[in-house]
C-alpha cells in the first residue's frame, strides 16, 4: 500500500486522499479551520500548512503521494500558523471573555493549541452587524472568519444556499440569501447541517446561552487534537 | 543575588481581576516576598515606578493617564509583561470602539436610563478619554504576553518563576486560555 511519512510516522493512504485525510485517519492531528471531512476542501484558512519536500503546502488541498516526506510541527510551520491565526484575531472582533462560544470554539482552541499568546498585529475593530431576526439563531458577523463552512453545508448538504461570501479581500463578508439580507427571511432551520458547522461564534443558537457552563464545554472536556481526527469531527 | 528583584504592577482600563489572579497564587506569595520587592502597585500605594526589573500591566489604554502610566512603566522596567485580555487586545473596554466617543459619553452621562442631574463631567483633573481604546502593545514595546480573563494564577506563577530564574517563560497549550 502507498504510504507517506509525517515526521517520524509512516502512514498508509488510499489513492485520492489528501494529506490531512490520511493524517486524520492515522490519528495525526494537523490544525485546521476551513477544512471539514464532510465537505469539499477549501484551502483558504492556511492553518493546515505542512512542509512537503521543503515546500509549504496546505494539507487539505494537496493529494498524498507515495513516499512524500512531510513535516507538520516544525518551528517554521508553527510560526506561520500563529501569524495566520493572529491576523484572524486582529481583523475581526473576537472577545473570548464575553463570547458564548468560548470553550467550544474551534478558532480559540486551534490558536491555543498552536501556542498563540496574543495577536501582535494592529487590531481593526471592524464595524459589523449582528442579525437577530431569526427565531432560533443569532448571526454575529463580528466573529466570522470567512471559512465558508456554512456556505458549503447549506449549498451541498441542505440544498438551500442560505449563505455566501460577498466582496473581496478585506471587504469579504458573509451575506444571507434574502431580499432584505436578514436570516429571519430565509428557510434556515435548526435541522440544517449549516446550523451546527460554524467553527466560531457567528451562527449561534438562541435560547441555550450559557446552558453549558464555562469549563464544561467540548474543548474543555476533550482537547481539539483528540476531537478533530478521524471519526470524531463534529 | 544582590538585593531583591523589584516588581511594579498597575491596572490601566481594567477591572483589577488580573490583580486578583496575582493574589490567587495564595501562599506562594510568601515565597515571593522573600525574593521580590513590590514597587509601584496597588499592593503598596507607591505612586511612581522607579528602576524596576519587572513591570506587570493589566488593562487596556483608554485615556491620557493610561498612556502616561504605561510609558512610565516602559521607561522604568527592564521587562514589561502585559496580562489579561484587555491589555492584549482591548477586551471588554474596547467594545466601545464600535461607537463614537460622543455616543458613549452621551449614553453614559446624558441619555442613559435612571440618571440624576445628567451632565458630562468636565473637571480639569479628569484624564481625557482617547477616541478609541488600544491594546498596550500599540503604545509601547511589550516583552511578554499572558492571555486570559484573567490569566490563571498558575500561569502568572509560571511566568514569574521563569523570569526570576532568568528563563524565557514558555507555556503549554493546556496552560493557555483566552477566556
Amino acid at each position: 500500500m502507498a504510504s507517506i511519512q509525517i515526521d517520524d510516522k509512516s502512514i498508509d493512504f488510499q489513492p485520492g486522499q489528501s494529506i490531512i485525510q490520511a493524517a486524520s485517519n492515522a490519528g495525526v492531528y494537523i490544525p485546521h479551520l476551513c477544512y471539514h471531512p464532510e465537505f469539499t476542501a477549501h484551502g483558504s484558512c492556511r492553518v493546515c500548512m505542512v512542509e512537503v519536500n521543503g515546500r509549504q503546502v496546505s494539507a487539505c488541498t494537496t493529494e498524498a503521494q507515495d513516499g512524500m516526506q512531510i513535516s507538520h510541527m516544525s518551528d517554521d510551520l508553527q510560526q506561520t500558523r500563529k501569524q495566520v491565526l493572529e491576523m484572524l484575531f486582529a481583523e475581526g472582533n473576537h472577545v473570548c471573555p464575553s463570547c458564548e462560544k468560548s470553550g467550544a470554539c474551534t478558532l480559540q482552541s486551534v490558536a491555543e493549541y498552536c501556542g498563540m499568546l496574543t495577536a501582535e498585529f494592529t487590531f481593526q475593530y471592524p464595524q459589523r452587524e449582528i442579525d437577530a431576526s431569526h427565531e432560533d439563531f443569532i448571526l454575529d458577523k463580528n466573529r466570522c472568519i470567512n471559512c465558508e463552512l456554512c456556505v458549503r453545508a447549506s449549498r451541498d448538504i441542505d440544498g438551500k444556499s442560505v449563505f455566501a461570501i460577498a466582496g473581496r479581500g478585506g471587504q469579504a463578508q458573509l451575506i444571507v440569501n434574502a431580499v432584505d439580507g436578514q436570516l429571519g427571511s430565509t428557510d434556515f432551520s435548526v435541522q440544517d447541517r449549516a446550523a451546527s458547522v460554524c467553527p466560531v461564534g457567528s451562527i449561534l443558537p438562541k435560547h441555550y446561552g450559557f446552558v453549558t457552563p464555562i469549563g464544561q464545554r467540548s474543548f474543555d472536556l476533550k482537547p481539539i487534537e483528540q476531537q478533530q481526527v478521524s471519526g470524531h469531527e463534529g | 543575588m544582590k538585593g531583591k528583584i523589584k516588581i511594579a504592577t498597575t491596572s490601566l482600563a481594567g477591572c483589577f481581576g488580573c490583580h486578583m489572579s496575582i493574589l490567587d497564587i495564595d501562599e506562594r506569595l510568601i515565597d515571593l516576598v522573600d525574593i521580590v520587592e513590590f514597587n509601584r502597585s496597588p499592593l503598596t500605594d507607591i505612586k511612581h515606578a522607579s528602576q524596576c526589573d519587572i513591570g506587570i500591566i493589566e488593562g487596556a489604554v483608554a485615556n491620557s493617564e493610561n498612556v502616561e502610566v504605561l510609558r512610565e512603566f516602559r521607561r522604568e522596567c527592564k521587562t514589561l509583561v502585559a496580562i489579561g485580555a484587555c491589555a492584549l487586545n482591548g477586551g471588554v473596554p474596547a467594545m466601545r470602539n464600535h461607537y463614537s466617543l460622543t455616543e458613549c459619553i452621551k449614553e453614559s452621562y446624558l441619555d442613559g436610563i435612571g440618571l440624576d442631574n445628567p451632565m458630562v463631567p468636565n473637571d480639569p483633573d479628569l484624564p481625557k478619554l482617547l477616541d478609541k481604546v488600544h491594546p498596550v502593545q500599540e503604545v509601547v514595546k511589550i516583552d511578554y504576553f499572558l492571555p486570559g480573563c484573567p490569566p490563571p494564577a498558575d500561569m502568572i506563577w509560571k511566568m514569574l518563576t521563569d523570569l526570576l530564574a532568568g528563563r524565557e517563560p514558555v507555556f503549554t497549550p493546556q496552560q493557555i486560555y483566552y477566556d
